[in-house]
């Protein structure tokens, strides 16, 4: 089971590679890749650097290009995967169909990844970008419970990452529009969810507001905490009560199920974060690197080690975690 | 004359799936009605949970056949999210039937569907030519744009397609914006989803969202997010004419359905003006309308056109 780590930029990429990933995973500089963030991904120069870095180490790099091509910027994701094609990238993540075809007719020898942003969480559906863009692996959209990922992996050809650690994200990701229907801006077609431009805090003396696209997503009262102001894990009034009406704002963390994760053959485990600093990504890499090395050893003795866990509730968004939809009762 | 030649034919107009989860009744009530509206075609089937079976496969085979007996054409609309071996198997039987055109709302009824004529809804994720040019080469006859796609792209990918392919816009009903795993009406129920006690049939639009000032914001449809608004293309008319959409889907909502196709249809031929219209569905939407999705700007926003209407 490969480890797949987040890189925002060169020096996170350098943290990864140092802290034991076996993948990294990047984006260029521009709307082709879902995390489209000020300051954040890879220039030419980075992206050489950072292949010599990891290669000399025997880490893969991949590049997502996982957002949704328009007509009107089609030539961006065509110019995107020649570039990943010349850099010769151990993979390229992908979503869209029409890139997936310009893709596969034009670099067959690329090793093409089906992203989480494609929506595919059945084996017909997976079955299907197989049969037609030979896919090489497929991440999955965090919605299935352990029980159905481990079922999807007995009836597909195709190699299957899951989501371990990180954000959750509790809509079927790439076809989730609660961003754009506030904003104008979602992932699909921008690279962001609740793009940072969008939003707006104002300390009113109701509490503190958090509007995105002007809709208040957020108030809370002085001194609670606040997170990244995602729409979904927000708080509105359902039936006269104010509550999280979609999702606590809790992160994703899969430690503790990590031998049935191991043991329904999942191929790769993704961290998520290229947004996050890159003391985040030293720390998760460090912790799931040895969590997956122990649990290799030792699958039915296993047990994450508390220093595992405060680590990881450091770095946590919100202050708690969750095993998410792939524990039944979640759903 | 030559301009009224080169004039695109009106769009025809359809009727979406029902959404929500309504009794058996009501459903059945509901089809008897719409078979005497002028709506030109019917989408028929669960799209949302498939925990909700009030209706089979072959009730809707049986409601689809009488569609085609009262001269309409009849589609058979799939689940948007397939997750389980279950779901899977229904979504394999709906597509193997050959009676009728199947609407395919994941990537997993293209698997089923390829080489037979079919119709990719609006959460397939169609967003350029290369895309629709790969699904025509599949079977793809007919697509709903995906609604949070405006008008820029609508036109790109009109001047792309191919002959006979037909495009169809959302043009009325709370926007389908997101799918989950969770159920999020028995979330807000305190219910687990395997206990759900069909607690959506509460809703008959869904439940309302509002935020902490009050605003309207989403509904929530079981595992289906929805916009509290109502999408209404009805001031974009002429714009949709003129470009050459073929289709306006029309989104059930419990009450005043047949009264809203009839705004849409007057409204098409000329018999009533875009004001008179929009005065009818204001009153008959549950939050108030919206069309900024349309104009590219955020799906909550209204456009000018809609502002001065």
């Amino acid at each position: 089971m490969e480890l797949v780590c987040p890189a925002g930029n060169l020096p996170s990429l350098k943290a990864a590679v140092d802290n034991g990933a076996d993948a990294v995973y990047i984006g260029f500089r521009d709307d082709t890749n879902a995390r489209h963030f000020a300051g954040l991904n890879f220039g030419d120069k980075q992206i050489r650097e950072g292949l010599k870095y990891a290669r000399d180490r025997k880490v893969k790099v991949f590049v997502a290009v996982n957002t949704y091509a328009q007509p009107s910027g089609w030539s961006r994701w065509t110019a995107a995967v020649d570039r990943a094609a010349d850099l010769a990238v151990d993979a390229l993540i992908l979503a869209d169909m029409g890139v997936l075809d310009y893709a596969a007719e034009r670099h067959p020898n690329l090793n093409l990844h089906l992203s989480v942003q494609g929506s595919a969480t059945n084996p017909a559906a997976i079955g299907f970008m197989h049969r037609h863009f030979g896919i090489r692996r497929v991440v999955v959209p965090r919605v299935l419970s352990l029980a159905q990922v481990a079922n999807l992996i007995e009836n597909v050809e195709v190699p299957v990452e899951i989501f371990g650690f990180g954000s959750l994200c509790v809509m079927v990701e790439g076809r989730c529009l609660l961003s754009s229907y506030a904003s104008g801006q979602s992932p699909n077609t921008y690279g962001a969810c609740s793009p940072a431009a969008h939003v707006e805090w104002r300390d009113t003396p109701q509490g503190q507001e958090t509007r995105l696209g002007g809709v208040l997503i957020e108030r809370r009262g002085h001194g609670e905490p606040a997170g990244y102001p995602t729409l979904c894990k927000g708080r509105f009034a359902v039936e006269g009560e104010i509550r999280h009406a979609i999702e606590e704002p809790t992160s994703l963390n899969t430690l503790d199920i990590l031998p049935g994760i191991l043991a329904a053959g999942v191929s790769a485990i993704k961290l998520e974060g290229r947004q996050r600093s890159t003391r985040y990504v030293s720390q998760v890499t460090r912790v799931w690197r040895e969590a997956i090395d122990a649990c290799k050893r030792n699958p039915q003795a296993f047990r994450p080690k508390e220093s595992w866990h405060q680590t990881l509730a450091q770095v946590s968004e919100g202050a708690q975690t969750t095993i998410g939809p792939y524990h039944r009762p979640w759903h | 004359m030559d301009s009224m030649q080169s004039q695109p034919p009106r769009p025809r107009l359809s009727l979406g799936p029902i959404l929500y989860h309504w009794p058996r009744e009501q459903v059945l009530d509901f089809y008897a009605e719409m078979l005497e509206t002028t709506v030109d075609v019917i989408y028929l089937g669960e799209t949302v949970c498939s925990k909700r079976r009030l209706l089979r496969p072959e009730d809707y085979w049986e409601l689809a056949e009488r569609v085609v007996a009262a001269g309409k054409q009849a589609v058979i609309s799939t689940l948007a999210l397939i997750e389980s071996d279950g779901e899977l198997k229904t979504l394999k039987r709906i597509c193997a039937d050959e009676r009728f055109l199947v609407e395919a709302n994941d990537l997993g009824a293209l698997e089923f569907l390829e080489g037979r004529p079919f119709v990719a809804g609006h959460s397939i994720n169609l967003y350029n030519q290369r895309t629709l040019s790969f699904l025509v080469a599949r079977g793809l006859k007919r697509w709903v744009l995906p609604v949070e796609l405006g008008r820029e792209t609508a036109a790109d990918l009109l001047a792309a397609r191919a002959d006979g392919v037909e495009c169809e816009l959302f043009a009325f009903g709370r926007l389908p914006l997101a799918y989950s795993a969770r159920c999020f009406t028995a979330y807000n129920r305190d219910l687990p989803k395997d206990d759900c006690r069909f607690c959506c049939a509460d809703y008959p639009d869904g439940l309302l969202v509002a935020t902490q000032d009050g605003e309207p914001f989403l509904a929530l449809n079981g595992i289906q997010t929805q916009s509290a608004g109502t999408h209404n293309l009805l001031p974009s008319l002429q714009e949709v004419t003129r470009m050459g959409v073929d289709l306006l889907r029309i989104s059930p909502q419990s009450q005043n359905t047949a009264g809203i196709i009839d705004v849409f249809a007057a409204c098409l031929t000329g018999d009533m003006d875009l004001a008179a219209g929009m005065s009818k569905l204001r009153d008959w939407t549950p939050s108030g309308l919206c069309d900024g999705y349309w104009t590219g700007q955020a799906g909550i926003a209204n456009s000018p056109m809609e502002r001065q209407l």
